[in-house]
């Protein structure tokens, strides 16, 4: 079960695109030739977790345990599916990462997929949410190949929509993994807010996703997209590419410690929550 | 026998009634008024000082030390346009002065301040060493809502500095714009210099996750006795900066709002001083007197961490060294003597807010209260006391051999004088752990007399090197 490995360094590709609404700039911008972009208005999934108690069974299923290695990256938490680390309340999804001595790791949380429930290739990914802070806090929203089973990982691929590190309370990055390009070496970006941060506000992590490519937004900011040529630009093969083979399914958890953001330290403060208002799925028209 | 680091006072009841008729009589303000603003420029120094006295620099009194001459406008530094202040640290044995601090006061009647969330500058040093305190709030006037940073951390270049505003809206009228104190403590003596530039309030809006605390976070306990106050200390306030650190700043008391459990027991005014003001009242629910008070306090509607319960007592006290009681005078808590034996060092520290007395290489010491070297200081007539209370923390691993002597003097050094001792084990210790004795003075086999006590000599032998003290008084039991 090895399947998830989300060490990653920043290969800063700098440059963002500020625009209004996706939607907007779709049918208002000229796209250039590079740019590729399709509507994806038709949503398929609304989990408003406006439900108080368990996430909805029918969408969600949970990674439990500590994985191989701390899920391959080092972490320090124990998954569990229990109201302490995961519940619905207040119209959110809260998953809440507690230090406590359980099942011989020092810290509980929860990761939330939705493998086998919901999977869909290409559409437009989205979550609203409220991030904890402080060093060792590893919040993300991700997608993985629904094929991880048969190919393994990083053949099946994964999206990272939104990766942060609680130490840097005004950046986010989005990523790929896949052969090639996986572990410490993805195709990453960091986004930073001027004037906000992702611990005092709700903030909506997205992407758009079609036949070669993935944009990747945050709040009405497009700042990245990838592309089979983006892994040409990493002297990556561009046969690696192995986002339009099928389809993936979502993951949510709120890691402690590992390699994305080094462990905790004495000002980390516990228990901290990760607060969902939504996750939102759309598909082409 | 565990015990509690620190202790205190309180004050209450008639603030509470004052409270009531305040709240009963506040008024709405009306559409028509409006509340007097004052300016809410946020430059303090660019390249030239902005909105400041025409001092500019208003140093701190040169009667403490502070050096006047230190400080001044470099026209070839700059981190940005073409002057920065340059702050020339004296050396210590500055015939001037052998630190350098002072204060940046607004010309007019204060801005306000309430729309930035940090006051921030750009600083270097010629050598890596780090400033004693920057802050703001000082104005030589009311000192209202004084922040201090401490040991800011000097690099060879450029660095941006950040001291959040605890409460901004308590800002509306501040004069005491920048505040700095620098000496050479931590490069032994030596004399360096340092610059500031860009000076400013901001409104980052990535100032965030405010902790406040008080007493060091810690919850304390106290036996106090009624109709004395303490002030309550260490207020900060922690705070996330956009690059993800924490920065904690000393934070005064107006940035607080305090609130007692139990306004019989115990009052606390907005400067963050306890009162005890009673014995409590009999609790309807279990029939029993209530003489205890809780003492929180929040800042900005967010409660801070650490609190005092305070048990109101009525205790007839002579009090040696303590925060709860007003001690009396004594000649010092560190006796030493040039025999040629004694090993021991230390005295009087604060530790969070509490002031307790650390020694180290402990074979003897003195506390010493009879007028050594003819300091005027009267020995105390205990005749009246019935016990001593002392706490006692072994700071180290404690054997049941271990032992802790005191010795008590009457008519110390004068040819009647006699003493008793009264001995504590190991056994009764803990390491690292406080525990509270109360000793029948009966107990001090040899101590007859207790009209003129005039020392405590506490022996060890070096069994127990490093032990701290705290709560020392005599006490009447009622």
């Amino acid at each position: 079960m090895n399947k998830i490995l989300n060490n990653k360094i920043s290969t800063r590709l700098v440059g963002s695109i500020l625009c209004g609404a996706v939607v907007f700039l779709i049918a208002s911008c000229d796209p250039d030739e590079t740019q590729k972009v399709t509507n994806f208005n038709t949503i398929v999934l609304a989990e408003e977790f406006d439900e108080d108690g368990a996430p909805n069974p029918a969408i969600w299923t949970y990674d439990i345990g500590r994985g191989d290695n701390g899920w391959g990256n080092n972490e320090l938490q124990y998954y569990t599916d229990r109201p302490e680390n995961v519940i619905v309340e207040d119209g959110m999804l809260k998953i809440t990462a507690i230090k406590e001595d359980f099942e011989g790791a020092g810290y509980t949380s929860a990761r939330l997929l939705t493998q086998g429930l919901f999977e869909q290739k290409y559409g437009r990914f989205e979550t609203r949410m409220k991030l904890p802070f402080g060093k060792g806090m590893w919040p993300a929203f991700w997608l993985l190949g629904a094929n991880i089973d048969d190919v393994n990982w990083p053949f099946c691929g994964e999206i990272d929509v939104m990766e942060n590190a609680g130490s840097k309370p005004t950046k986010v990055s989005g990523a790929v993994h896949g052969p090639g390009y996986s572990g410490g070496n993805p195709i990453l970006k960091e986004y930073e807010f001027e004037e906000t941060r992702v611990d005092t506000e709700f903030h909506i992590y997205g992407i758009e996703w079609g036949p070669q490519y993935i944009n990747y937004y945050v709040d009405d900011a497009l700042y990245f997209q990838i592309t089979p040529e983006s892994l040409e630009e990493e002297e990556v093969q561009e046969f690696n590419w192995v986002f339009d083979n099928g389809p993936f399914f979502m993951l949510i958890n709120l890691a402690v410690g590992g390699n994305f953001d080094g462990n905790p330290n004495e000002d980390t403060v516990f228990p901290q929550t990760m607060y969902v208002d939504y996750v939102r799925v759309y598909a082409a028209e | 026998m565990k015990k509690i680091d620190f202790k205190y006072h309180i004050v209450f009841a008639l603030i509470g009634l004052m409270y009531v008729v305040m709240t009963s009589c506040d008024r709405e303000v009306s559409e028509d008024f409006e509340l007097a603003t004052f300016p809410n420029n946020p430059e303090i120094f660019t390249d030239n000082p902005v909105g400041l006295t025409d001092e500019f620099f208003e140093s701190f009194d040169p009667a403490t030390g502070a050096n006047t001459e230190a400080f001044g406008v470099d026209v070839n530094e700059s981190y940005a346009g073409t002057t920065s202040i340059r702050i020339d640290v004296p050396s210590i044995t500055d015939p001037n002065g052998a630190y350098v601090g002072g204060i940046f006061r607004d010309r007019g009647e204060g801005r306000d301040l309430t729309g930035y969330d940090v006051l921030t500058f750009w600083a270097k040093g010629s050598i890596t060493t780090s400033i004693d305190v920057v802050g703001f709030g000082t104005d030589f006037g009311l000192e209202r809502y004084v922040v201090n940073l401490r040991d800011i951390e000097l690099s060879t270049d450029w660095r941006k500095y950040y001291i959040p505003i605890p409460d901004p809206s308590k800002l509306v009228q501040e004069r005491g714009l920048f505040a700095f104190s620098a000496g050479t403590q931590k490069t032994n003596g030596v004399g360096y210099t340092f610059w500031i530039d860009e000076l400013r309030f901001e409104k980052l809006g990535t100032v965030a996750q405010p902790r406040p605390s008080i007493l060091g976070g810690q919850d304390q306990t106290a036996q106090a006795n009624i109709d004395t106050s303490v002030p309550l200390l260490g207020f900060a306030q922690k705070m996330s900066l956009p690059n993800g650190q924490d920065v904690t700043v000393e934070a005064a008391p107006a940035y607080f709002d305090f609130e007692t459990s139990n306004p019989f027991v115990a009052s606390v005014d907005e400067k963050g001083v306890v009162s005890i003001d009673g014995l409590g009242e009999v609790d309807p629910n279990t029939g029993l007197v209530d003489n205890t008070a809780k003492i929180t306090a929040s800042l900005g509607g967010i409660e801070a961490a650490g609190s005092l319960t305070v048990e109101a007592v009525n205790l007839a006290v002579i009090s040696i060294f303590s925060d709860v009681f007003a001690n009396v005078p004594v000649d010092n808590y560190n006796g030493f003597y040039l025999d040629g034996f004694q090993t021991t060092l230390g005295g009087r520290v604060e530790v969070d807010g509490n002031n307790i007395i650390d020694y180290t290489l402990l074979n003897f010491v003195a506390i010493e209260f009879y007028g050594r070297d003819g300091s005027g200081v009267q020995p105390v007539d205990a005749t009246e006391m019935t016990h001593l209370h002392i706490d006692i923390r072994a700071n180290e691993i404690v054997e049941a051999s271990d032992f802790f002597r005191i010795e008590l003097f009457n008519n110390f050094t004068l040819s009647n004088s006699e003493s008793g001792s009264f001995n504590i084990t190991g056994n009764d210790l803990q390491s690292n752990e406080w525990v509270q004795f109360d000793i029948p003075l009966s107990s001090f086999s040899g101590l007859n007399n207790r009209d003129a006590l005039g020392a405590f000599i506490f022996v060890t032998d070096n069994t127990i090197a490093n032990v701290s003290l705290d709560n020392i008084y005599f006490y009447a039991e009622q």
